[in-house]
């Protein structure tokens, strides 16, 4: 966790169109066409919350209506974070 | 292929700059282009930790209960090929009459498409001589199936190697196995060097960029892995490194190629200096028992949970490197094609239930390596719960001296003009306290992380 996290939760996201998302007992594989890397998400929430990243005007409003709690929120904040550095999620124009 | 951040002890690096810890981590990546694999190779990143309450259980023990489609899966399109590497572990040279047709192997990419299967290792034999293969390689894009494929270079002139520029879907894995012309051709046959720098020359000028330079460690090129890594560099390719398995004429050639035991302890420290820059298809996972740290990916065996091998003739086998009629699942020809096969068959549930250790549940480093390879252990005539052939603690010297004779494949496809095996294929008695067994004893093999290369990958590489 030595990365700093630079994830603006404010702004609105959406999974890359290159991106293919597998559902799994655990949560998803995520796989990136274009990096050819692999992702994963580890449970149901974070799985609910990066699939509505589009329909919310923003990353802290995805994860609020999916039930992520305050207390909560830095460590999917992480998870985002994460999966925008590895290209799986980029930022759009808010709608 | 692996993915497994929990195995992960604190303070192990990562992908170079992420630090996991053991707490939990509710995404995380894995580089696969590898492959490999694996293979296939997988570098975890950008893991990202969070409380405890989210954790549903370590990574590497879900990956254990399998998935709903495998991660890597290895297709070897065909068994013909024009060279016959003395380490083949698919033991190929002819082709088979049984082959799938083109349209068989449609069907199967559909299946694929329909079960999210991201991508397919494609190998062989020598895929590219399929008269179908670039139509077959075209119909898996089209169906959102990436393809990487391994190849000793004899088709990619530089038409072939413009195409494959052009194409995301597709990425290449050139096999090489000596730095030296001598080294490589003394494994894979007379010319095989010059046709792989002939490819990786057309595909760097065509402007492939990222294409995988894939070897199988030996003893005789583990001197050379700097040079290795020259020429990828040389033409802006990545480096894979796999292990050698004693699978199909593996078997024969192991005892003379395998490395050494201190060649090991230098591959590993290689690996920790550079795993950020190569990829391994997940396969040396055996090493991570030498206590420096785990090596980037997952470090489990995948046969049958993340990973397996469809064969020529259709049949699906737990891994690459497992081509026996132990490790054979089903066919693609049956009911329910492939995808009944992965969910329902009899052996992929059993490989799925959690390992008990066996006879390494004792050692301390049990939980880094976890048993090693199945296809090693299995062709060098050692139990599945017991340790890995080349078990760095020491553990599998003392097992192979009162090793049963080790299985042989009835898979081979060998050219009927390959030099004979040079030792007879009769059982032959093992003498307590020998080091190795007897060349003879080894047969074949499987899969490691994921990645299979074609060749000798592990898993998704």
């Amino acid at each position: 966790m030595a990365a700093a996290v630079s994830f603006d939760l404010e702004r609105a996201w959406r999974v890359d169109p290159r991106v293919s998302m597998r559902p799994e007992p655990f949560g998803a594989l995520l796989y990136h066409f274009g990096t050819r890397r692999l992702s994963f998400l580890k449970n149901q929430t974070v799985l609910a919350v990066v699939r509505s990243l589009a329909d919310h005007p923003s990353a802290r409003s995805a994860c609020l209506a999916s039930g992520v709690t305050d207390a909560e929120l830095p460590a999917y904040t992480r998870a985002l974070a994460a999966l925008a550095d590895s290209k799986m999620i980029t930022e759009r124009m808010p709608s | 292929m692996t993915l497994a951040p929990d195995m992960a002890p604190p303070g192990t690096v990562l992908s170079g700059s992420t630090v996991l810890s053991k707490s939990t981590v509710l995404s995380g990546s894995t580089v696969l282009s590898k492959s490999t694999v694996l293979s296939g190779s997988t570098v975890l990143s950008g893991s990202t930790a969070a409380g405890s309450s989210a954790n549903p259980g370590k990574l590497t023990d879900l990956f254990q209960l399998g998935l709903d489609a495998p991660i890597c899966l290895t297709w070897e399109l065909t068994y013909a090929c024009n060279l016959s590497c003395v380490h083949c572990l698919s033991s190929s040279g002819r082709r088979d009459p049984r082959e799938l047709s083109t349209g068989e192997c449609k069907a199967v990419i559909d299946t694929l498409e329909r079960m999210q299967v991201f991508y397919v290792n494609i190998g062989g034999g020598e895929p590219t001589v399929r008269p179908d293969f670039w139509e077959l390689v075209d119909y898996a894009a089209e169906h959102h199936v990436g393809v990487k494929f391994s190849t000793n270079g004899v088709k990619l002139d530089a038409k072939a190697a413009a195409k494959l520029a052009a194409s995301d879907y597709v990425d290449v894995q050139i096999s090489l196995d000596g730095a030296t012309r001598e080294v490589n051709d003394a494994v894979r046959g007379p010319g095989s060097y010059d046709t792989a720098m002939r490819a990786m020359r057309n595909l760097a000028d065509a402007g492939f960029k990222g294409f995988k330079l894939s070897v199988v460690m030996t003893r005789h090129n583990i001197p050379q892995i700097d040079q290795f890594k020259e020429i990828a560099d040389r033409f802006g390719a990545q480096l894979r490194l796999t292990r050698l398995r004693p699978s199909g004429r593996g078997a024969d050639s192991w005892d003379e190629l395998h490395p050494r035991p201190e060649q090991q302890r230098e591959l590993y420290d290689w690996l920790v200096a550079h795993g950020d820059q190569v990829l391994t298809g997940d396969s040396f996972f055996h090493l991570s028992a030498f206590g420096g740290g785990a090596l980037p990916g997952l470090n489990l065996c995948g046969a049958g949970r993340v990973v397996c091998l469809i064969d020529p003739v259709g049949d699906v086998y737990a891994c690459p490197f497992a081509i026996h009629e132990n490790f054979l699942a089903g066919n693609v020809r049956e009911a329910g094609g492939f995808e009944s096969v992965w969910k329902t068959s009899t052996l992929f549930s059993d490989l799925r239930k959690p390992d008990t250790g066996g006879a390494c549940k004792s050692c301390g480093f049990y939980d880094s390596c976890r048993g090693g390879c199945m296809a090693a252990k299995f062709f060098t005539g050692l139990p599945m719960d017991g340790p890995d052939p080349e078990c760095v603690q020491g553990y599998g010297e003392a097992a192979l001296a009162s090793a049963v004779i080790a299985p042989r494949s009835s898979v081979d496809h060998s050219h009927r003009t390959s030099p004979a095996p040079r030792t007879p294929l009769e059982p032959v008695p093992v003498t307590i306290g020998r080091r190795r067994p007897p060349a003879h004893d080894c047969d074949e093999s499987p899969l490691a992380g994921f990645a299979a290369g074609a060749e000798q990958g592990c898993g998704c590489g």
